[in-house]
């Protein structure tokens, strides 16, 4: 093992294990009160709670109280220990050894081992999990020389491996319950097993999730709170009105409506933060079907991108929340580049662009993304910018299910999206713009089918490279190179404001917000 | 009167039969499906994700497979299974029924029972200063939209006020038990109940108003009068007994629905019922869930009617009952 030790200067910050008491920028001044009940929001209600057949966004919020993974993320991404107690990457970027935590145990009371993290990444979620499978492609084999140790064997350094160790992605599975089983009719998804901080106790379908504290948790002293309620309660406006009459204490972001914030805000003893979001990175862009005409015509996209008034849809729609995008990737995910192409509001540009384009009148189908009011009213904003330009709009309704379908069958000239990053371009980016990804069927690939080979050989070379500062260069070259190309409008960095009285401490503590887990949070009593 | 009934029971399959395949094909003309959605919650999803999804579900099938496969499941009372909550639908919806029957039927007993007196009252004196506040609210009940009301309800009494919870079925963590329990239930029901009772209070008042100086106009009533008899007996057996065959008609529509849950009504104030099952499974395109719950509220709607027809019967003795 002498050459795992030789660690590469460049990666010596990835390799520091960080302090074992949580993450440093969380920490608060005060001590933390042991007990309390949480009560929290969750919207809609999620399908089932085995984390690792469901990647959906509620599913991902209340499992990683159960389950959790080797590593967790601080808000600049990088890893701090969780089941893994310190880990090393060689030299060349293929082989990661990861030293587990001593004592951990399931729920059930099985101890923890590698055997563990081997079924899981090898085996249930190289069959299960979409995006598992992509990333385990990278991977030549998995060793467990003794119980808590697990060394990955990477075919070729792949950069974005260290970042994938969080519960919504890699969760830890249990494999004397699953191991032979049928993984999706397995009955003990309905009684989920992890190692986390809180236990599964009950779920009244319709009403709420109740989750108590794992008594046995191997962080010492954790968690501080002795029960989470997560309230199911399906209309935006009473779960506004759950929060002020004290029903719930914690609004997750995107759980009220835009318009009822700053109400919300206003009350006594509230607090507001948009961090917790920064490994998702959630961009907002409008798709633009690049084989009807005439948007195939590089200057109606241009003309389209400077007529968009996007501070205006911040301001006005989001509470001055969020970002204006810049390009392909949130300024919150790595390689991140700042200085791209200028696509800034300039109402007459787009004019006179519009006027040398081969657009000539033609109607122009706009699907609005279905999630509620705040993006019905984004949709005739965007209209009413590119109506000023001289452009006809028609907005075409839909539900979620509709949604997908016409996305996932091309059916639109301009559609809105959001999209999760994943902390890295090679995770959440390149998927929307690699040439090869773009068959129809899923509304999540190059919906756009963008075409362009100079870029796809850019993506597939920086995704393997071992040192970070040829992948910043590479990254650089392809957001610039798509920015000009304009493949589709970029909108907003979202920002989701998470909400909570202020006398709950640490909800939001890592780039995953609520979705890591409550092991950290206390309630000061008032 | 037992063939009647016979006769209609058999009437009933056929059409339940007919409703059935009418929703299975209406469900599926609408875009996307289960494994779509859950997909497109997914956030990321490959081909073969979808591919195993439908798989699982039973949508690689051919349409007419899948339509055969639910019909004889449903013959035999199986419902099938609900993609998205990996339970039995029969499960799903038995779970959700006490909290919908006690909603909608508080709701039904209230408005009726509101509804008809307020009518009866509004009818003695037309035109008085009572009846044209009656009427008035009624009328503004009519036409305000329900989530309105509902909205406004949780507002002014759970938000502003403070006496009543906005949502829920119960206090949640709460650990109440006997008594505590019901009287918590009891609280948590009223906004419900009266907002969706509101509407039909109001339907059922004009209905009985309406129906009340109609019958009264009538030779039969001058002649109940001339006889001497009291006022208070005429209103009740004279009048009321034969103004109220189109209240029952109505009451038998809105029985009907008691299985069928209220939408709107169980979504603003999160109230775990039928409806809202439906709501969900409608957004999600869970066509099992879907189904059985059309299925169940025909099934109710059916019956329904039947009793309602053997009510007329029992109020008044002129109809007769032929298949």
């Amino acid at each position: 093992m002498a050459k795992l030790r030789n660690i590469a200067a460049a990666m010596l910050a990835l390799v520091l294990a960080g302090p074992l008491a949580g993450p440093a920028s969380a920490q608060e001044e005060g001590d933390p009160q042991q007990g309390g009940t949480l009560n929290v929001v969750i919207q809609p209600e999620p399908p089932g709670l085995m984390i690792g057949l469901l990647q959906n966004a509620p599913t991902q919020m209340v499992a990683p109280d159960i389950y959790e993974s080797l590593l967790r993320y601080n808000f600049d991404l990088s890893p701090e220990p969780q089941l893994a107690e310190s880990w090393e990457i060689s030299e060349d970027g293929k082989t990661y050894t990861f030293k587990l935590r001593d004592g951990v145990k399931f729920h059930d009371g099985e101890p923890f081992t590698s055997a563990d993290v081997k079924f899981s990444m090898d085996v249930f979620l190289r069959e299960t999990h979409s995006r598992m499978r992509v990333y385990m492609e990278h991977v030549e084999s998995i060793d467990t020389p003794d119980d808590l140790t697990v060394v990955f064997n990477l075919k070729q350094p792949f950069g974005p491996f260290i970042g994938i160790f969080e519960p919504g992605t890699a969760p830890m599975i249990p494999k004397h319950i699953y191991e032979g089983t049928d993984f999706a009719n397995n009955p003990a998804n309905n009684t989920p097993i992890g190692t986390g901080p809180f236990k599964f106790d009950e779920w009244i379908k319709g009403s709420y999730i109740h989750m108590v504290k794992n008594d046995d948790y191997y962080m010492d002293g954790l968690p501080y709170i002795d029960d989470i309620y997560y309230h199911v309660i399906p209309d935006a406006a009473s779960r506004a009105v759950a929060y002020e009459t004290g029903q719930v204490d914690l609004l997750p972001g995107g759980s009220i409506e835009n318009f009822d914030v700053p109400r919300v805000r206003e009350m006594d003893n509230t607090c507001l933060t948009e961090k917790g979001f920064e490994y998702f990175g959630p961009l907002s862009w409008i798709w633009v079907n690049l084989n009807n005409k005439p948007l195939d015509d590089l200057k109606v996209r241009q003309a389209m991108m400077h007529a968009l008034d996007r501070e205006f849809a911040r301001d006005a729609l989001w509470n001055g929340l969020g970002k204006v995008a810049t390009g392909p990737v949130s300024s919150s995910t790595k390689f991140y580049s700042a200085d791209t192409p200028d696509i800034g509001y300039d109402p007459d540009k787009a004019k006179a662009l519009l006027a040398e384009s081969s657009y000539d009148g033609e109607t122009i189908r706009l699907l609005g993304l279905p999630y509620g009011e705040t993006w019905s009213r984004w949709a005739e904003a965007v209209k009413q910018n590119l109506t000023e330009i001289g452009m006809n709009v028609e907005i075409v309704p839909s539900d979620v299910a509709g949604w997908n379908q016409k996305v996932s069958d091309r059916d639109f000239d301009l559609a809105f999206t959001y999209v999760y990053q994943y902390g890295d371009p090679a995770l959440g980016v390149s998927r929307t713009y690699m040439g090869d990804n773009a068959e129809p069927g899923s509304p999540w690939n190059n919906v756009a089918d963008y075409q362009n080979p100079e870029v796809d050989k850019l993506w597939d070379e920086a995704a393997l490279m071992a040192k970070p500062e040829d992948r910043a260069a590479a990254y650089k070259i392809i957001q610039d190179q798509i920015v000009s190309d304009v493949p589709n409008l970029w909108l907003l960095e979202l920002g989701f404001p998470t909400i909570y009285r202020c006398n709950i401490h640490n909800p939001v503590n890592t780039a995953f917000g609520v979705n890591d887990g409550f092991r950290f949070v206390w309630i000061e009593k008032k | 009167m037992t063939r009647f009934i016979l006769g209609r029971l058999v009437k009933a399959v056929f059409i339940l039969l007919a409703i059935l395949v009418f929703n299975f094909m209406l469900i599926h003309a609408a875009p996307g499906d289960p494994a779509a959605v859950m997909a497109g919650e997914a956030g990321a999803a490959d081909a073969k994700f979808l591919a195993d999804l439908r798989t699982r579900f039973g949508l690689d099938q051919p349409l007419y497979v899948q339509l055969w496969i639910y019909i004889k499941g449903a013959i035999q009372l199986d419902l099938g299974y609900s993609f998205r909550q990996q339970m039995p639908v029969a499960d799903l919806i038995i779970d959700r029924l006490p909290a919908t029957l006690l909603l909608t039927g508080v709701a039904f007993v209230l408005s009726l029972v509101l509804g008809v007196m307020a009518g009866v009252a509004a009818s003695a004196r037309q035109g008085s200063w009572g009846d044209t506040v009656i009427s008035t609210l009624a009328l503004l009940f009519y036409a305000t939209p329900l989530f309105w009301v509902a909205l406004m309800a949780a507002l002014v009494f759970s938000v502003w006020l403070g006496w009543l919870p906005g949502f829920g079925y119960s206090s949640i963590g709460a650990g109440y038990t006997g008594l505590a329990h019901v009287l918590d239930v009891a609280r948590h029901l009223v906004l419900p109940a009266t907002t969706l009772g509101l509407f039909f209070t109001a339907i059922y008042m004009r209905m009985t108003r309406a129906s009340m100086l109609e019958v009264s106009r009538l030779d039969f009533v001058k002649t109940a009068r001339a006889k001497g008899l009291k006022r208070g007996v005429i209103q009740r057996r004279h009048i009321l007994r034969n103004a109220l065959l189109p209240v029952i008609t109505l009451a038998g529509l809105q029985a009907g629905q008691i299985f069928g849950g209220a939408i709107l009504t169980e979504t603003v104030f999160a109230w775990p019922g039928i409806g809202r099952l439906m709501f969900e499974a409608i957004n999600q395109r869970d066509y099992n869930v879907i189904l059985g719950v059309f299925y169940i509220s025909a099934a109710m709607v059916l019956l329904f009617n039947l009793i309602t027809d053997v009510v007329y019967v029992i109020v008044d003795p002129r109809i007769r009952l032929t298949t």
